[in-house]
């Protein structure tokens, strides 16, 4: 039983970083109706210069803040530059477009750093905190990091009057045009929020599976499975998603299926919900005007 | 227009013979692997371009294609050439059952499936349980096939690489027809209308699941015909080079060749057999950063590809030598 909890407290903690990584397509996806297939890409970059900052002699957190500053501006000039001469255009371009973004950051970091693995350090401790047997305080600290993070989004999206804009431009563009919302920039602070959500989510990934260009590829399944369990369009659905995910992948990896597999749990979550029940446990239901 | 078009693939296949007397062995290996790009291109580009679906893990069927001719060639000592058609039907089945479940799934939520796929299937390839046929993670070495005796005793000594070049050549040759004449056909025809209009195409009497599907099993049978060429000519396969980039080097070929383009197949083939040859000259990662700006560029310079810029050229020459006659248009 000590293995399964272990398991599950494990799960719980790498499906927080699956959850952050699902609620950044959640955010594009709400805003666009896109899914964004680079966003793995551009944590992964992000965490690069976080690397960076932190290797030329910088702080751990003062390289935490900065990278998320970077990561939300560097989303807004992609938004800007890259996806908005194809926001009308049919679904392929887009889908190319986001494939050519991963290549080119994958490659572009690939060139810069090169492709050998290289270690990220934690924030936390190296002892388990309150000498409890089952996680790691860096599973505990992650998992901590992804509530905060899920909290401040929340109440940015609840309290303040920027948030309740991104909401209705969201919603209905038309509408908010009218009423004087720039849906535009709000879609670019979408994609600037959505970025630096994922750059916390690969700094927190990277202690455990060591950077190196290709380290988001199956975070980023995981993250698709997840948001689609939870509904592609809910945000409190994509971080239960992210959790159970999380859960699954590690208790089935490590008692059923072995963790030769694991991916393989991702490909049929997503193609099992997609048929069973493709708007998720949350998601609303869309009927087509033809 | 008709008859300058058969003169030019005519033409087109005279060059493609004399081609390997001419060339370097090196160079005619590359050569081969044109003609198999451009198979699994043209299989892709049927899905994608001519019947809306996007395919992001087509690499998978690739890699169906080519463990099915090695695992025949190595286990079962069939004959190389033997192993084709099989590749081809085990790929056809494989790809209308994946189809089936696809067809709820429309634009992106396919992509999203088939991308999940691809990312998945190197693991699913190196499965231990599967190791005794597929050779695990060491993958499988299978030996290169010679030119069989009766050229020689015409007289026409060709080495391994010219005749596997000849070789994949006949395949080409054949499978470009037979998707020539699929895409005109009943079944091309409703698959366009699918694509364009899948609603009313439906009213119009057209079985959409059943067209879907077996666009999804043509499709993958054209792409698995190439993976078992593929492995043929390489002599080698294993699960790393199946990875998710293998079906993105496909998703670029049919951008940058030309969506619903046969030729455009051959275009996209020519553009990731030697691009990233040159590019590699720069750096290791410089191919896929360029493959990248590319795939940006096409989309919003030229849409319908190196094949429609082509088309257009020749439509803008036409109409100059046309110019004495008054233009409807």
């Amino acid at each position: 039983l000590d293995a399964l909890i272990h398991q599950v407290l494990a799960g719980l903690a790498t499906g927080g970083i699956y959850a952050s990584v699902a609620l950044a397509l959640v955010m594009i996806y709400q805003a666009t109706h896109l899914v964004n297939f680079a966003q793995g890409e551009m944590a992964m970059f992000s965490t690069y210069i976080a690397w960076s900052l932190i290797n030329a002699g910088m702080p751990y957190w003062g390289a935490f803040f900065l990278t998320v500053g970077f990561s939300f501006v560097f989303g807004v000039v992609v938004e800007r530059v890259i996806i908005r001469p194809v926001e009308n255009a049919p679904v392929l371009s887009v889908v190319v477009v986001f494939i050519a973004l991963l290549v080119i950051l994958n490659s572009v970091t690939g060139w810069i750093y090169t492709y050998t693995m290289k270690t990220f350090p934690s924030p936390f401790p190296e002892q388990p905190l309150f000498g409890n047997k089952f996680m790691s305080s860096h599973e505990i600290g992650a998992m901590f990091v992804t509530l905060v993070v899920l909290l401040l989004l929340w109440a940015f999206f609840r309290f303040t009057p920027l948030g309740l804009a991104m909401r209705a431009a969201a919603q209905n563009p038309e509408s908010s045009r009218l009423v004087g919302i720039r849906v535009g920039w709000m879609l670019a602070l979408g994609w600037g929020l959505a970025a630096a959500i994922g750059s916390v989510a690969g700094m927190m990934v990277a202690p455990i599976v060591f950077l190196d260009p290709n380290m988001m590829g199956g975070v980023l399944l995981y993250a698709f499975a997840a948001a689609l369990v939870g509904g592609i369009e809910s945000p409190g659905g994509a971080v239960f998603g992210g959790f159970l995910v999380g859960v699954l992948e590690n208790v089935l990896g490590a008692f059923v299926i072995g963790n030769e597999l694991k991916l393989a749990v991702a490909l049929v979550l997503i193609i099992g919900v997609l048929i069973v029940k493709p708007s998720g446990f949350f998601g609303k239901v869309h009927v087509t005007r033809v | 227009m008709r008859r300058y078009a058969l003169t030019g693939y005519a033409v087109l296949l005279l060059v493609a013979c004399a081609l390997p007397f001419f060339v370097s062995e090196y160079r005619t290996f590359q050569f081969t692997l044109v003609l198999i790009y451009s198979i699994a291109l043209l299989g892709l580009n049927i899905l994608t371009g001519y019947n809306g679906q996007i395919s992001l893990g087509h690499g998978a069927f690739y890699a169906i294609g080519a463990y099915c001719a090695a695992i025949l060639m190595d286990q079962a000592g069939f004959p190389y050439w033997a192993t084709i058609p099989v590749a081809g039907a085990v790929c056809l089945v494989a790809g209308f059952l994946f189809g089936l479940p696809a067809l709820k799934l429309e634009g992106l939520y396919l992509a999203l499936a088939t991308f999940a796929l691809g990312v998945s299937l190197p693991q699913l390839l190196k499965y231990h349980h599967l190791e005794k046929w597929t050779g695990g993670v060491q993958g499988i070495v299978i030996t290169k096939p010679d030119a069989p005796e009766f050229l020689g005793a015409l007289g026409l000594a060709l080495n391994q690489d010219q005749w596997l070049y000849f070789f994949t050549l006949g395949v080409t040759v054949v499978m470009f027809l037979l998707g020539w004449n699929l895409l005109r056909g009943r079944l091309g025809r409703a698959m366009m209308a699918i694509r364009d209009n899948h609603i009313a195409a439906e009213t119009m009497g057209v079985n959409n699941a059943m067209v879907k599907s077996l666009t999804f099993g043509v499709s993958a049978m054209f792409t698995g015909v190439a993976g078992a060429l593929g492995a043929i000519a390489i002599q080698f396969v294993a699960p790393d080079s199946f990875n998710i980039f293998l079906s993105l080097t496909f998703l670029i070929g049919i951008v940058v060749g030309g969506l619903a383009s046969i030729p455009g197949a051959l275009y996209g083939a020519l553009f990731i057999q030697f691009v990233p040859n040159i590019a590699d000259e720069i750096s290791k990662a410089a191919p896929w950063a360029i493959f990248g700006l590319f795939l940006i560029g096409f989309t919003y310079l030229m849409p319908m590809g190196i094949a429609g810029a082509i088309r257009l050229g020749l439509a803008r020459l036409t109409r100059k030598a046309h110019n004495s006659q008054p233009d409807k248009s």
